[in-house]
């Protein structure tokens, strides 16, 4: 079968690629839709590193539900005609200036290590699987797990908060 | 886990589970009270974190790590714990009145409220990084909703929005610092950390990127420069009780945070980052009391003075490495907090009774007059601003005398000189509002409401009659975090 | 990489290729004889004017909003369902307490009307 390097390789030039895609399209929809190009791909990364849920987790929420948020929001506000907005003169300069550091610091630091940044170990296969996942969410993690119940009920408050027509109130 | 011992678990943390389970239930009853009867819905509110309050009172020694150590239980905790709740009760009494002058009576407010106080109470707790984060979300997520409830005010839609884009996008970044930690370490347990640093299994380069981000994003909630640009539009544009709050609620979570992961999980990095603190803190308090000068507008004034006090709070941390001086830093920075929220509580009380629809009386001027009109209001607002400057015998003297006695201690006279002299450069601008109040000729609009001059002139004695008692406060304070 | 995704590998190359070949279809054998008409967007016979999007009321937001926020509660069903023999009472009542959180904030969107059209 094709070694794992190589399905690497393609997926991170596909990520990489729709990555850059999304930045520079002119068109809001197309950005979107690299970006579900973007999320697709690094979910098989995920399945690669031997993580199927959060594979999973990875393409219902991200690129299926936020998504289909996304080019909604960008469709109904005509998002996608929006002219580009004026930038300051010194940004874009600026902006390459410092991303040409990182990049030069990124590749200093993966090639040379001098700050003994170690390789990661190896996880135990079973590691990520659904089920031992799961056996730590409801076991370990249980405090994060009930939290999380908590936050999504703030969220959809605040949700409905914010949008509430005022006055005429719908009650029954 | 198991039943027992989740029950335990959930014992320990029993005012954190009042206070939410409050919430979820006022939800649903505030759905049957009438709009003109929501005064109901901050009464119960008050009752909720009352109940919580008198739970943590009672057990104030209490110390238990629990949730397979997710959870710590301490001292520190439990004063932060009493300030969070203490903060949440205030801002109940500023709200009412306020709210039904906006109009903006909205049940919502109150349990969103609750639920961010029991964010805060979370952090306090938190000893994972894991939940450090979900707690980081659980208290900040109600503030942007909060910032926005005057909607369709533009400046507090304004105010909610740069909040949510930026306050997310810290919150990314300590996600992000999350992330590298755990690379290094394989673990989120601050515990765990220690155990890792110790072993000599941790990767030090990717931990101390780590370290950096986390102190990046919650930099952000407690706006250090240069990470504070949301502050003065997001203060000037929210509700001013919400304002009253979040500068003090979510400024000590934020620090709690940085507090409890600093100090217990990377003393080992303290060669890297105190000369990162160091810079922090100076310019903090630079730009903080330096920008506040040129404010008219006495909700930007605050905002940079807050700013400028996270500066002093962070003097505290400076010294974080030095294992003798640790402890006197955890006190000196919550001695400081206190001092800060009954400070800031003072001067909100007095901006909220003066505010009017509109965002009118805000300015300066607005002040003009205020000491022969409505004395009580200009003396306790005064009050506020000397503590604020650090005027003996004020809590803020106390606090300012505290934090700078810690970095002599840890061996930082530059750092402390330049606490010093900045403290001297607000006297200019704090003291500004006092002679406005006193010697300017005005017709200053106030309004007369009992809880807020309760919230006001309570907060006010307490800043001069507490500085009595610091000693006993700061041993409270001293009350070790459990590693 | 497990060989168990096979399966689902090959699914996708299938249901990509047979996307392209559908377009591919109609691009090759449909008749195209576009006029000016025809180009235009379809206003019930209108001549179409101003632009195509216009302000929506917000309620659409709100119920994408809950649709993601019940869609992220449904993720976590699924670690639960395969370890629900093995967790027992006690992951029975931990999911009770979640369900329950989330059932307020229902009822509440509910009474609130947000899942009503005006």
């Amino acid at each position: 079968m094709i070694p794992d390097i190589v399905l690497f390789i393609i997926l991170a030039l596909v990520a990489v690629a729709s990555a850059v895609g999304m930045l520079f399209s002119k068109n809001a929809i197309y950005s979107a839709l690299n970006l579900i190009l973007n999320f697709s791909s690094v979910a098989v990364l995920y399945l690669i590193l031997g993580a199927p849920f959060i594979a999973l987790a990875q393409v219902t929420v991200y690129a299926g539900a936020i998504m289909v948020l996304f080019l909604f929001v960008i469709m109904l506000l005509g998002a996608e005609r929006l002219r580009r907005s004026e930038t300051l003169p010194y940004q874009q300069p600026v902006s390459i200036i410092l991303a040409a550091i990182l990049a030069v610091v990124a590749i200093y630091a993966l090639l040379f290590r001098p700050l003994g940044i170690e390789a990661a170990s190896v996880a135990n296969p079973d590691f990520s699987s659904p089920a031992a996942m799961a056996e730590m969410l409801f076991n370990e993690y249980l405090l994060p797990f009930e939290v999380t119940s908590i936050l999504l009920l703030v969220a959809m408050i605040g949700a409905i908060v914010l949008t509430r027509k005022r006055q005429r109130r719908v009650q029954r | 886990m198991n039943l027992s011992n989740a029950s335990a678990s959930l014992n320990a943390i029993l005012p954190l589970v009042v206070v939410i389970l409050w919430a979820c239930a006022l939800l649903l009853v505030d759905l049957f009270i009438t709009k003109e009867r929501k005064g109901l819905t901050a009464l119960l509110a008050a009752i909720g974190m009352l109940a919580s309050l008198i739970i943590t009172l009672a057990r104030l020694d209490l110390e238990a790590v629990v949730f397979n150590g997710m959870v710590t239980v301490d001292g520190f905790s439990n004063f932060l714990t009493v300030l969070f709740l203490g903060s949440g009760i205030v801002a109940v009494a500023l709200s009412y009145d306020y709210l039904k002058r906006m109009g903006l009576e909205k049940g919502e407010y109150y349990v969103l409220l609750l639920f961010t106080v029991s964010g805060m109470m979370l952090m306090a707790v938190a000893s994972d990084l894991i939940v450090v984060f979900l707690a980081l979300e659980l208290l900040s997520i109600p503030l942007y909703v909060l910032a926005g409830i005057a909607t369709p005010r533009l400046d507090s839609e304004e105010s909610s929005l740069k909040y949510f884009l930026l306050g997310s996008f810290s919150t990314g970044i300590v996600v992000y610092g999350i992330a590298l930690v755990f690379g290094a370490t394989g673990t989120t347990s601050l515990a765990g950390i220690v155990d890792a640093i110790t072993a000599g299994s941790a990767g030090m380069g990717l931990l101390v990127a780590g370290a950096a981000m986390l102190l990046i994003g919650l930099g952000f909630k407690v706006a250090l420069v240069p990470f504070h640009m949301w502050t003065p539009d997001v203060y000037q544009g929210a509700p001013s009780s919400v304002t009253a709050f979040m500068a003090i609620g979510a400024k000590a979570a934020g620090f709690a945070a940085i507090l409890r992961i600093f100090i217990q999980a990377f003393p080992a990095l303290s060669v890297d980052l105190t000369p990162v603190l160091w810079v922090l803190a100076a310019l903090t308090m630079i730009l903080g009391n330096v920008v506040a000068i040129a404010q008219r507008n006495i909700k930007r004034l605050l905002a940079y003075s807050s700013i400028a006090n996270a500066g002093y709070i962070l003097l505290a941390l400076v010294p974080y490495g030095q294992s003798d001086v640790a402890a006197d830093s955890v006190a000196s920075a919550l001695f400081y907090l206190l001092a800060y929220a009954f400070t800031s509580f003072t001067a909100w009380s007095v901006v909220i009774a003066l505010e009017q629809v509109e965002g009118k009386g805000l300015e300066l001027e607005d002040y003009a007059g205020l000491s022969r009109r409505y004395p009580i209001l200009a003396l306790t607002m005064t009050v506020a601003m000397l503590s604020f400057t650090g005027v003996p015998p004020t809590l803020g003297f106390l606090g300012k005398f505290y934090v700078f006695r810690t970095l002599l201690e840890g061996g930082f006279p530059g750092l402390a000189v330049i606490g010093v002299v900045t403290s001297l450069i607000s006297a200019y601008y704090y003291l500004r509002v006092v002679v406005y109040m006193y010697m300017r000729e005005g017709e200053p609009q106030a309004i007369r409401d009992p809880w807020l001059y309760i919230a006001a002139t309570a907060s006010a004695i307490c800043l001069v009659v507490l500085g009595i008692f610091s000693q006993p406060l700061f041993a409270w304070a001293s009350q070790a975090m459990l590693h | 990489m497990p060989q168990e995704y096979i399966p689902i590998a090959v699914l996708i190359i299938l249901a990509t290729g047979l996307a392209f070949l559908v377009v591919a279809i109609g691009h090759l054998f449909g008749p195209r004889r576009p006029t000016q008409r025809k180009g235009q967007p379809y206003e019930s016979g209108m001549r179409p004017f101003g632009p195509g999007t216009r302000r929506m009321p917000v309620h659409f937001y709100l119920v994408a909003v809950l649709f993601i926020l019940f869609d992220i509660e449904v993720v976590f069903f699924l670690p639960w369902a395969i370890v629900f023999r093995q967790l027992g009472l006690f992951g029975l009542i931990e999911m009770i307490i979640f369900i329950v959180i989330l059932l307020v904030g229902y009822i509440y969107a509910w009474k609130k009307g947000a899942f009503e059209w005006e």
